[in-house]
């Protein structure tokens, strides 16, 4: 079911979250490592946007998560990935991560 | 400049690497490895009856030596029976390098011949794992992970190669380096100087010493700060040899199955000294309520643990080794008389090892008989059961690496090809499994390996014709409801291990059961010697799996 921006904004303003950015190798596992990991430690994945950097060798990740999560333990736990080069909390970019995910919205 | 196949580059790699074992099974989608390694001179193939036997003959080399040791398996059923030795790997943080044949790059994804998601099934049992695109690739993965496997934390890793990968020719210029032992970073200087300072303050602390330490080759280190500061010592599943089990020092292990005056000791701690432990339930029972006046300090190589359980006061991310190094300058010498006699006190009113459990024939009496026919220079590998409780309990372990045990899997079907590889790792020394007849029957195959390949080792099955564990728990916690957990025909292990050309021993009805023990241990070979033991002999004390580590059920003091 397309997402209304109303919805957007209800789920945006009900749970308080964390953004993070991750400079990832780029292969073709690699999101399913991302993914893999918060199903099995039952950290809370609100949203992911990912595209290619650079050459195509690595690749950039925003996740938003949710601030009830232990921040500390999925920073380590994703630091133990292999394939993440780098970790950023990066607050200051939820504004732009919000118009991003707004806009996928508008595209329904 | 070399040209070479994947599949040359894949097994000259290995050679370069010091490998001298490889276990496996060969199947369509790894022959050309098979076919590279019929031609190595020096690395020697141990073709093992199942895939799940391979996986785990590699970890009794790797756990009795501490080096990564490598498995192969084709793909599809390959791949899937290798998977519980890698997540036994995994949990136990055990170097491995598991490289798997997979369908070719065109085929890929269509549900072909034999194709399983080798990849993605194995991404959350590994430390990492490869989907190799390229026999480029090769030249830098292998050395990759010999590293990761081996280092830091150390665990399991995979390479899935297709068959047309293997096939694949590459030219290059030089062979990478091969990956050697690493040396950890040293531990932060201003969390060691806190920590000292918690010890030295401390009135009762308390050592607790897993794996972690054991990877680290730190025994020695810990046994010294144990003794320059006088601080009781409790040990996990994985950490039992580091102090030899009759040390003043030693309360044994903690946990589930601890002696009721180990876990009645933690309780009154004031201090909790963590290295290479995870907080594990089974050692810490309900976590809220274990060692609740303690501060903690916690080593461990991973930062992930500090904190992940239960907060720690200081936290020191560093190996085992290297934080003990940088405490001992710092830990004053003591005594702690009234700490130690008070542990005392409690190991006289709750006595070890009641007289009872060493009558003839009862599991302490024949473990500890065992061990004395053994030697000191025994390797003792248990499966998952009632047996591997009691062999934790009373078994007198003097050093490291001496137990190997599935502690974080839990796994039945363990305990043979452990042994084996035990047994080829360290072909002059004795090794014995001690092994439950529900356990053994999960890797029997191996039976035939153990003969093949010439090892010297010792089944004992303990045999209570039962799922031992299952149905004790089955007596505590579902009102003897006793379903599914014995077996209701009696399996002659002695004709089985015969079958395989082994020789065997029957203790049941044996009219002088010592001699035969004796027999058995002096010849020279593998052997399996069935035991009886009572459906109904347990372990005991117990702590109710969700309870607090001081609710002990089970033995004679049991009140609560
Ligand atoms: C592969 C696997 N399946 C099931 C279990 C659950 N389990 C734990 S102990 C146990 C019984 C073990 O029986 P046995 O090997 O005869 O040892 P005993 O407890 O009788 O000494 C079972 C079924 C397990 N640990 N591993």
């Amino acid at each position: 079911m397309p997402a209304t921006d109303a919805d957007l904004t209800a789920a945006t303003l009900a749970s308080p979250t964390t953004i993070l950015r991750l400079t990832v190798n780029n292969h073709p596992g690699v999101m399913l490592q991302i993914c893999g990991l918060f199903a099995r430690r039952a950290f809370n994945l609100e949203g992911i946007l990912c595209t290619a950097i650079g050459q195509g060798d690595a690749s950039r990740i925003w996740l938003t998560i949710d601030a009830a999560d232990k921040l500390d333990q999925i920073v380590k736990q994703l630091a133990k990935l292999e394939d993440v080069l780098a970790i950023e909390e990066r607050p200051d970019a939820r504004e732009q991560v919000g118009d991003m995910a707004a806009m996928m919205a508008r595209i329904g | 400049m070399p040209r070479l196949s994947g599949a040359q580059i894949i097994i000259s790699q290995l050679e370069r690497q010091g490998i001298r074992l490889i276990t496996g099974i060969p199947g369509g989608a790894n022959l050309p490895i098979y076919d590279a390694l019929a031609r190595s001179t020096t690395i020697r193939h141990i073709l093992t009856r199942h895939e799940q036997g391979a996986g785990f003959i590699a970890q009794g080399m790797a756990r009795s030596t501490g080096q990564p040791a490598v498995c192969f398996a084709t793909s599809g059923p390959g791949a899937t029976n290798i998977l519980t030795a890698l997540a036994d790997a995994y949990l136990d943080s055990i170097p491995l390098v598991c490289i798997t044949g997979q369908v070719p790059r065109t085929l890929l994804g269509t549900d072909a011949f034999q194709e399983v998601d080798t990849y993605g099934m194995s991404m959350s049992i590994t430390k990492h794992n490869y989907l190799v695109r390229s026999a480029a690739d090769l030249l830098t993965i292998l050395p990759k992970a010999f590293r990761l496997a081996g280092s830091g934390r150390p665990g399991p890793v995979l390479i899935d190669v297709p068959k047309d990968v293997q096939t694949e020719m590459v030219e290059f210029v030089a062979w990478p380096e091969p990956f050697l032992a690493a040396d950890h970073l040293p531990s932060d200087l201003k969390s060691v100087g806190q920590a000292a300072a918690m010890i030295n303050e401390a009135a009762r602390p308390i050592l607790y010493l897993g794996g972690g330490v054991i990877h680290a080759g730190a025994a020695a280190e810990a046994r010294q700060l144990a003794e320059q500061s006088a601080i009781p010592t409790v040990m996990t599943l994985m950490g039992l040899g580091i102090l030899p089990t009759d040390h003043p020092l030693s309360l044994g292990m903690l946990g589930m199955h601890a002696c009721r005056a180990t876990n009645l000791a933690m309780e009154e701690c004031d201090l909790l000294i963590a290295a290479g432990v995870r907080f594990d339930d089974r050692a810490t029972g309900r976590i809220s309520a274990f060692c609740p006046n303690a501060k903690v300090i916690h080593v461990d190589i991973d930062a992930s643990e500090i904190g992940k359980l239960r907060p720690a006061d200081a936290g020191i991310t560093s190996d085992a080794r290297h934080a003990f190094a940088g405490l001992l300058p710092l830990v004053q010498p003591r005594q702690r008389r009234r700490w130690n006699d008070r542990i005392q006190r409690l190991q006289k009113d709750f006595p070890r090892f009641p007289p009872q459990s060493f009558a003839p024939g009862k599991p302490f009496q024949l473990i500890r008989r065992l061990a004395e026919l053994a030697g000191p220079k025994a390797l003792i590998s248990t499966d998952v059961g009632k047996h591997q409780m009691w062999v934790a309990q009373s078994y007198p372990f003097t050093t490291p690496r001496q137990l190997l045990t599935s502690g974080g899997l839990g796994a039945m079907g363990f305990g043979l090809p452990a042994a084996i590889g035990a047994s080829l790792a360290f072909p002059g020394r004795p090794v014995v499994c001690f092994s439950g007849d529900g356990s053994l029957q999960m890797n029997i195959q191996e039976l035939a390996t153990a003969v093949e390949q010439r090892t010297s080792v010792k089944t004992v099955v303990f045999n209570n014709q039962s799922l031992g564990l299952v149905r004790q728990q089955q007596r505590l916690f579902y009102e003897r409801h006793y379903f599914a957990s014995s077996y209701s025909i009696s399996v002659d292990f002695t004709a089985i291990a015969r079958g395989f050309g082994m020789r065997a021993f029957d203790l049941n009805g044996a009219a002088d059961p010592d001699h035969l023990l004796r027999q058995a241990m002096v010849e020279p070979g593998p052997c399996l010697i069935n035991v009886p033991i009572d459906i109904e002999e347990d372990v005991t004390p117990m702590v109710p799996p969700g309870a607090a580590n001081t609710t002990m059920i089970g033995d004679d003091h049991a009140s609560n």
